[in-house]
């Protein structure tokens, strides 16, 4: 699964982009939906539970926190941003 | 008095713009909100290509660190403001538009009567509290608003509250706090971006104004100027998020925060029964607390919600007075309505009050 980084979610992991390897190499248990990407980021990434908001796009289309996730999906997460 | 069209020729040689759309933009009214470096290449080109009437709003002046992406200033116009001379050099470069200055900042009590002269409104601004209330307050009035906004090397575009289509709120619901997310005087800024976003928020401007094309509505344009990748994303609206009847008290930020705090003689003299919510974390609390209190950490004030009765007034207490006003300024802004008080001093203050 791959995860590109928008705005301040670049500075907080440290790279443009995050690749999810698939579960059979790791055997630890992925995410099947949004909710649960949001939960397994913010434990490795805990400064991400602060954002008040913060968009995920699953195939670049905004998606709630039920949307299913697959491994073959592209993930965007994208905050606010605020300088003009 | 019939304008010369002859200066829009080039443009209006395009077929299918032509003759009736340059004459709708001559038509509009464009509030630009914030004359710094979005605004300045949307003033210009919005300007130059013919829109009717601008009004340019910003109350800052302008300073050296702003020459490198705020191209219509110069050198020796350091410490003058944004708008007067950005009204002076508009009106140069096209006389027949009507110009206004409004040297203030967009706030919650001019926001509704300024906005409601405008046909569109270009949200130029770089921070979120004017953001959030452009937002509210377009869709009080149902005026569409561009949207640009910058971060680092990234830049964003959309189309909001345009046609029924999907707000600012429903992309991203909840303002961030302050400190959440680097603004460009902490963070820095490109030169070169914010024309680059701005002129992308004047193209779509002129769409929505003079019909043309396919308006960036329910997408929001990502921009990466490291890689010149673009990119859409599609999202929809969210009804609740149109439900604005009116504008919050508050769209100020944490650091100025304006939440009440009551002393503590004042909340003892009153003997009637409170709700008290005393926002320590947990260990904190069980080392010595008021009788009447009710715990719900900080952290966890949003998921603790169900337990508060926001119907009667809620006051706070933490151990010095900080958290508690934190607490108190957070639920103002979701609940706008509600009767919130943080206890000055906290639990040290009371400690010494009661002994």
């Amino acid at each position: 699964m791959t995860i590109l980084l928008f705005g301040v979610t670049k500075d907080i992991i440290g790279s443009p982009s995050l690749s999810i390897p698939s579960s059979s190499i790791t055997g630890k248990k992925l995410p099947n939906n949004v909710g649960e990407l949001r939960t397994f980021l913010g434990k490795a990434y805990p400064e991400l539970n602060s954002l008040s908001s913060l968009a995920i796009a699953v195939n670049n289309s905004y998606a709630d926190d039920d949307t299913e996730v697959n491994s073959y999906d592209e993930i965007a997460l994208i905050p606010p941003v605020s300088g003009g | 008095m019939i304008p010369d069209l002859s200066k829009y020729k080039r443009q209006t040689l395009l077929k299918s713009f032509g003759l009736d759309k340059q004459s709708k933009l001559l038509e509009s009214k464009v509030l630009i909100v914030g004359l710094g470096g979005l605004g300045i290449p949307v003033g210009q080109y919005l300007n130059a290509m013919g829109v009717g009437s601008l009004g340019l709003m910003d109350n800052d002046t302008i300073a050296l660190h702003n020459l490198h992406r705020q191209v219509l200033y110069s050198e020796k116009e350091v410490g003058r403001l944004k708008v007067e001379v950005a009204a002076r050099k508009l009106k140069e470069q096209n006389s027949q538009t009507s110009i206004t200055a409004i040297p203030k900042f967009l706030d919650k009590d001019n926001a509704l009567e300024i906005i409601s002269d405008y046909d569109l409104v270009v949200d130029a601004s770089d921070n979120f509290s004017t953001r959030y209330l452009v937002n509210d307050a377009c869709v009080i009035l149902n005026k569409p608003f561009v949207y640009g906004a910058l971060h680092d090397f990234e830049g964003q575009v959309s189309v909001f509250n345009y046609k029924n289509g999907p707000t600012y709120r429903c992309l991203f619901p909840n303002r961030p706090k302050a400190q959440e997310i680097p603004n460009c005087d902490e963070h820095g800024v490109l030169g070169v971006l914010p024309g680059i976003i701005g002129n992308l928020q004047a193209l779509e401007a002129v769409k929505v104004l003079s019909k043309v094309g396919e308006v960036l509505s329910g997408k929001l344009l990502l921009f990466d100027g490291l890689t010149q990748k673009s990119r859409l994303v599609q999202f929809k609206e969210n009804p609740d998020n149109k439900n604005i009847s009116r504008l919050q008290e508050r769209y100020g930020s944490d650091s100025c925060s304006t939440a009440q705090t009551i002393r503590t003689e004042d909340f003892f003299e009153d003997k009637e029964p409170k709700q008290l919510i005393d926002v320590r974390s947990k260990a904190e609390f069980n080392s010595g607390h008021l009788e009447i209190a009710m715990n719900i950490p900080l952290q966890e004030l949003e998921d603790g919600l169900g337990k508060i009765d926001l119907e009667r007034p809620v006051y706070f207490v933490c151990q010095s007075g900080k958290r508690s006003q934190i607490a108190a300024q957070r639920l103002s802004e979701l609940f706008p309505e509600s009767t919130l008080f943080s206890i000055e001093g906290g639990m040290d203050q009371i400690s010494t009050v009661c002994r």
